[in-house]
């Protein structure tokens, strides 16, 4: 019974230990400065291909072999499990140091709750800060305070096959919207599903209401909405609704696209079932990834901008875009700031340009892209008088959902384009 | 040292029977506090603010949350979902699965050891990976059934179940009633496996039918099962979650909306993490109070 009782006493405080050892481990190690000079930063991506994989690390190891007195923890996760994990952390108040990010409304909230580092100093008027247009840089700050840095930025552009346009008697793409109308309805004439459109996901829904409200109202329309002088129940944004209804009506997309995922969508695209898909600078990846032959049309597959809406204050050159950086988080020390600077560099970014996988943002590293598709993005963004980052990105999380949700409504037609906008604009108070 | 009676014995005895106590449920104890008990308080104080889950809690709302989310059409439409779950599992999934469990309980056909097993293989698959399978059997353009529709009828549009806000629904309801049928099922068949054959045969030898053996001799026996499968079935069905995830998150325009998709969707992906708390507060009420109306009312008579 002695023994017994020993086993006993000895299994609680084990256990107890356990418990209390788990606890001290959650207090983190902080990413700081030891007194010996030597330095370590976290550094969190979530390319999970293997020569993304091998690109971040051999910027990192070189950069450590550079810099002897600096250590980088990578930390590689997928992109939901990537998610989920940040929104952890940030709950609890402990940012990794240099960490992917997409700026605008979400590293608002960051930067609100004061989790990241305000790395303006850096950036303002220095060296680095004249590598990037001020544009693009700008999706990264907040309230005139830089909290991070880009080192892809792309446009989303209509990717299409040239061969189906062709054989409905087009060689350009149209560049107004009743020709891209009237182009659609030819498409279908040839049998061909004109549109794909993963409004699944709603997000590649919003690219075609945002496009539309900036070519019909321009930038003084969404200007307004942030001043407080105009709504998004102005009427650029209830058009923009009504002109998606005409093209749903005129059966432009395929069967089933309010249930279609983004690699699905781009599947058909891949496949050569849909002519075109507006989207991002990764259409042509994604495409080749999810057709059945892995590399989707090829030399067939052309890209161009969003058409003018006839009458509409937009430029022609206006583009809503988007892409990947990194925030840097709160307790990060000086040497992560200077590593985001040497992986935004031109020598870094043209590497990864040269990959196939990003439209680089710092200047001269387009030498990197060599498919003049690519070319024509970085161009449209370069060109951009008036540069719109992704809806749902710009605003916060709470107003971003609220626009996917009332496109999809649009497309579904359980919402007139005028109860759409008005149920954003509903959102957008009440997140004031 | 047994049988003593010493006071000192009895303390120890005593003592160890705390340290036995204390390592037996010591560890579940903890982890079960730790894990459950103190996140209900947690989210419950949550449901009290306007919170984007960074930084302190400072905007007190008081239970503004709950009368927003009352108000909530989507929400609405969320817990009715919930509820339609609930009523077609136990209409259409349980006697079911009741009805196959008493043609292939016993081995009396061979067929009867591969069926058991074949229907209860949906269950065997994860929630995640059957989403993504059905999605591919409904997909308009290259799933299953359409395949076949074009095998009939060559040239027609097809179908796109998962691609529209009246239709969803269902599509996701076909695939629950698949996938937890057998669980039911093999539950039914333990059960029945627990009824004497003497019994039955007893009652035939006094002349009873099929139907009035199942009905008169084995149904009342297996009525504890059959309890523990509702109560099982509605809690599972309250906090759907997965499956209607992976086949297109509740949408379009939340055709298939429960209130656990509604939770992550207005909590967590909009940053509202104290108005997503209150969805998790009416959640848990909503289960706690189901659980302890059925264990009075039906488990009752179990433990007496």
């Amino acid at each position: 019974m002695k023994k017994f009782i020993a086993i006993a006493a000895v299994s609680a405080a084990v256990f107890l230990i356990a418990v209390g050892s788990a606890f001290a481990g959650a207090q983190r190690e902080t990413g700081a400065t030891a007194s010996s000079g030597k330095v370590s930063f976290s550094f969190w991506h979530l390319d999970t291909a293997d020569d993304q994989k091998a690109y971040w690390q051999g910027l990192a190891d070189a950069y450590m072999k550079d810099h002897p007195n600096v250590t980088i923890n990578i930390t590689v996760l997928e992109n939901e499990a990537f998610k989920s994990k940040i929104a952890t952390l940030m709950q609890s108040g402990d940012p990794p140091d240099l960490f992917r990010n997409w700026g605008g409304g979400v590293m608002i909230e960051y930067a609100k709750a004061g989790l990241l580092r305000d790395i303006t100093s850096f950036v303002k008027g220095t060296e680095w800060g004249k590598t990037m247009a001020p544009g693009v840089i700008a999706v990264y700050s907040y309230d005139g305070k830089q909290y991070g840095m880009p080192y892809d930025m792309g446009a989303v552009t209509f990717w299409y096959n040239k061969d189906m346009l062709a054989s409905a008697g087009y060689t350009t793409f149209p560049n107004t919207w009743s020709g891209f109308v009237t182009m659609a309805s030819k498409l279908k004439s040839t049998g061909v599903i004109p549109v794909s459109l993963a409004e699944g996901d709603k997000w590649p829904g919003m690219f075609w209401w945002a496009y539309l409200a900036m070519r019909i109202g321009g930038r003084p329309a969404f200007d307004n909405i942030i001043s407080g002088q105009g709504k998004f129940t102005a009427q650029p944004f209830v058009e923009a609704g009504q002109k998606l209804v005409e093209l749903t009506k005129a059966g432009a997309f395929q069967e089933g696209f309010l249930g279609t995922k983004q690699a699905d969508g781009a599947a058909l695209v891949g496949n050569g079932k849909a002519a075109m898909e507006l989207m991002g600078q990764w259409g042509p990846t994604t495409e080749a990834q999810n057709a059945v032959n892995k590399t989707g049309i090829g030399d067939a597959l052309g890209t161009a901008p969003f058409p003018m809406v006839e009458g509409g204050a937009g430029a022609s050159t206006d583009a809503l875009g988007g892409g990947n950086g990194y925030a840097v988080g709160k307790n990060a020390p000086d040497a992560a700031v200077d590593f985001l600077k040497f992986i935004t560099a031109e020598p870094a970014n043209a590497k990864y340009a040269s990959m196939g996988y990003i439209i680089p943002t710092a200047k001269g590293a387009d030498s990197g892209l060599s498919d003049p598709k690519m070319k024509l993005v970085k161009s449209i963004v370069d060109k951009a008088g008036y540069f719109q980052l992704y809806l749902d990105q710009y605003y916060s999380p709470a107003v971003g959902g609220a626009i996917n949700d009332a496109v999809q409504q649009i497309f579904a037609g359980t919402m007139s384009p005028a109860q759409a906008a008005a149920s954003v604009q509903q959102a957008y108070d009440s997140n004031q | 040292m047994q049988g003593s009676t010493t006071p000192t014995a009895q303390l120890r005895r005593r003592q160890a029977k705390f340290f036995t106590l204390l390592l037996l449920i010591g560890p579940a104890f903890v982890v079960f506090t730790l894990l459950i008990i103190v996140p209900v308080i947690q989210a419950a104080e949550y449901s009290l603010f306007k919170w984007n889950g960074l930084g302190p809690l400072t905007q007190f709302n008081g239970l503004r949350n709950f009368t927003l989310l009352l108000r909530d059409l989507i929400f609405q439409k969320a817990l009715l979902h919930n509820l339609l779950i609930i009523v077609f599992s136990l209409l259409v999934e349980l006697p079911l699965a009741l009805l196959l469990a008493l043609i292939v309980r016993r081995g009396t056909f061979k067929l009867a050891v591969f069926f058991r097993t074949f229907f209860f293989l949906p269950f065997v698959l994860s929630e995640v990976i059957t989403g993504v399978l059905w999605s591919y059997i409904y997909n308009p353009q290259y799933g299953l059934i359409n395949s076949i529709i074009h095998l009939f009828a060559p040239g027609s549009t097809g179908i796109a179940p998962l691609g529209s806000p009246t239709s969803v629904f269902w599509a996701v309801l076909v695939v629950i009633i698949w996938k937890y049928f057998g669980l039911h099922m093999t539950i039914y068949i333990a059960g029945l496996q627990g009824i004497p054959v003497e019994l039955e045969e007893a009652a035939r030898i006094d002349g009873a039918s099929n139907g009035q053996v199942t009905r008169l001799i084995v149904l009342p026996l297996l009525a504890t099962t059959i309890q523990i499968t509702i109560f099982f079935s509605i809690i599972g069905s309250l906090q759907i979650f997965d499956l209607i995830w992976a086949m297109g998150r509740g949408d379009p325009v939340n055709g298939a909306e429960t209130m656990v998709t509604y939770l992550y969707k207005y909590g967590f992906q909009r940053f509202n993490m104290g108005y997503g708390s209150s969805v998790a507060v009416a959640i848990f009420v909503i289960c706690l109070a189901f659980s302890v109306v059925y264990q009075r009312l039906l488990l009752r008579g179990e433990r007496e």
